[in-house]
């Protein structure tokens, strides 16, 4: 390297290194003090103030009815005596497993479907408009047909789920192939990236952030879709999930558990999109520099 | 290191030939004349800048080389694929620099087991050694620009097009910037065609600058550029050509005033 005439004198490498050292942005770890103050008193606080809400209520007897409103003692005692009968964690397989399978199956058919509607301008004039008018549908419509066509089974309740989820789940791919820079596409191209190749290397790397934004509602619909197949076609030999918990709740006229079922339906929901999805996209914007650390 | 990047010559006499080039392009009113019957011939390892004021078609005449459009008239050749780097840096976000450049390798069909070893080889000659796992937005803006040029490198084009890769960067980095373009393109023996609309950018690096003149674009005048290496932007040779190009430059954008 050394015998060529041009090559720079030592002034202009450390003006270089120097530069390069300048401008470089250094990230470092949150500390857990930081995460505590910031992320999670907030929450715990707004939950100790709903409790004390909740049972002051029924303290100042303000509403002093308990087949209206349950003390959260007794919501308390109904999920100790699920816990201790060994049934909680029952009710919650069933519907969290018939959930995510769904989800799975909503993800092996959205994809390629989104792919087809963003690539293929056929298939984007054809069936675009619906796909995305098909999101504002309330899937809770897709019950009674579904229950006609197949019956009280899980087969319904995986149709449900699939009419809910699938379209978010290509929506969102729709979208984040839209939202791909035209930049990367020509750069993809000069390096020889065209065609099968451009879409695998290129386009859909990334369209990942709308893809996993699309996943992240996709799982929102299919748990939605789910509650409302299991709360209104409940049947003893589908296996008690959480909708039917929450039915029959209602039938009994236990309000403290219809509570119980309520809260582990918002709950389940709520840990499944923090312990998978949460997760997934904050690894996918952070890893582009798109998430700015608070 | 040089001469893994560096062939031997072959029997083509030029490294892109333009041969009464035009584009034009649909308009609601008709069609417009972008490129005007463009020649010109970049000779192998030889550094050519194409210079203009805005509407030139600079950009246009690149992509028109790099392939990705294609002339209205006229006939372009290259010497195989060549490579293009963009003013925005252009690497893969979803990419560490170490991958933006092995996928470039990949692209070529180079097997997996060689690819690590050339991409710390190419960033190591764009003095990037040890940033093969840094995220693009880890880098700095010369950083960038230097991987992306490690990365066109990675093509083994034997042309490189440059579309004002350093149009964005500060004065300093530029600078640097210049210094490593030069230093890699005298190692490496490739050809450049850098497309800039700053002058005395065009001078400091090039062997021949060409003056292209705005709607259309057409060559208005060509200079070689005989200034020995190593060269400085503020080094008197470069100013006094640069002025003597600007003027040029004035008398072609101040006839679009008069018409």
């Amino acid at each position: 390297m050394a015998s060529s005439e041009t090559t720079t004198g030592p002034t202009t490498d450390s003006v270089g290194a120097g530069l390069d050292a300048l401008e470089t942005t250094q990230s470092r770890r949150t500390p857990f003090r930081k995460t505590l103050v910031d992320k999670i008193i907030p929450p715990v606080a707004a939950i100790v103030v709903v409790l004390a809400v909740w049972q002051g209520l029924i303290t100042l007897k303000i509403v002093d009815d308990p087949t209206k409103l349950p003390t959260p003692g007794a919501v308390w005692g109904a999920f100790r005596d699920d816990w201790l009968q060994g049934k909680l964690l029952g009710y919650i397989w069933t519907s969290v497993s018939r959930g995510l399978l769904g989800f799975c199956l909503a993800l092996v058919i959205g994809t390629p479907l989104g792919l087809l509607v963003a690539r293929v301008r056929f298939v984007r004039a054809a069936i675009g408009p619906v796909l995305s008018g098909l999101q504002s549908l309330p899937s809770v419509a897709w019950v009674p047909p579904a229950v006609i066509w197949l019956g009280l089974n899980n087969s319904m309740m995986y149709t449900v789920i699939l009419l809910g989820a699938v379209p978010s789940i290509a929506n969102g791919l729709v979208s984040g192939v839209d939202q791909v820079s035209p930049l990367f596409l020509r750069a993809g191209r000069t390096l020889g990236a065209t065609g099968v190749r451009g879409t695998w290397h290129i386009t859909l790397p990334a369209a990942l952030p709308g893809y996993v934004a699309g996943m992240k509602q996709g799982w929102a619909f299919s748990w939605r879709s789910l509650m409302a197949a299991e709360i209104i076609a409940s049947f003893p030999d589908l296996g008690t999930g959480l909708g039917q918990l929450l039915e029959n709740a209602r039938t009994a006229s236990d309000m403290a558990m219809v509570f119980e079922a309520i809260l582990l339906i918002l709950f389940v929901g709520i840990a499944i999109d923090l312990l998978i999805f949460s997760p997934l996209e904050r690894w996918v914007l952070r890893s582009r520099g798109l998430l700015v650390r608070g | 290191m040089a001469t893994t990047l560096a062939k031997a010559a072959r029997s083509v006499e030029y490294a892109a030939r333009l041969e009464h080039v035009s584009k034009s392009f649909a308009t609601p009113d008709g069609s417009q004349l972008v490129l005007d019957d463009i020649g010109i011939d970049v000779a192998p390892g030889e550094f050519v800048t194409l210079l203009g004021a805005s509407g030139c078609g600079k950009s246009t005449l690149l992509n028109l080389v790099a392939g990705l459009d294609k002339p209205t008239t006229g006939t372009i050749h290259t010497d195989g694929r060549p490579a293009l780097m963009f003013q925005e840096h252009a690497l893969f976000p979803w990419l560490t620099a170490g991958k933006n450049i092995e996928l470039a390798l990949r692209l070529r069909g180079i097997p997996r087991a060689e690819r690590r070893g050339k991409a710390e080889e190419l960033l190591e000659l764009v003095r990037l050694k040890g940033a093969y796992g840094k995220r693009v937005h880890e880098l700095s803006g010369g950083m960038r620009q230097r991987v992306a040029l490690a990365r066109a490198l990675a093509q083994e084009s034997r042309l490189l097009l440059m579309d004002e890769p350093f149009a964005a960067l500060d004065a300093i980095t530029r600078d640097v910037l210049h210094d490593e373009l030069t230093r890699i393109w005298s190692e490496t023996g490739l050809s450049v065609l850098f497309v800039t609309h700053n002058v005395r950018e065009a001078v400091r690096l090039a062997q021949r600058v060409v003056l292209l003149s705005s709607r259309p674009g057409r060559i208005a005048r060509e200079w070689e550029v005989g200034i020995p290496h190593p060269r400085r932007i503020e080094d008197a040779p470069v100013a006094e050509l640069s002025l003597e190009i600007t003027e040029v430059l004035r008398g072609e954008i101040r006839r679009h005033g008069q018409q």
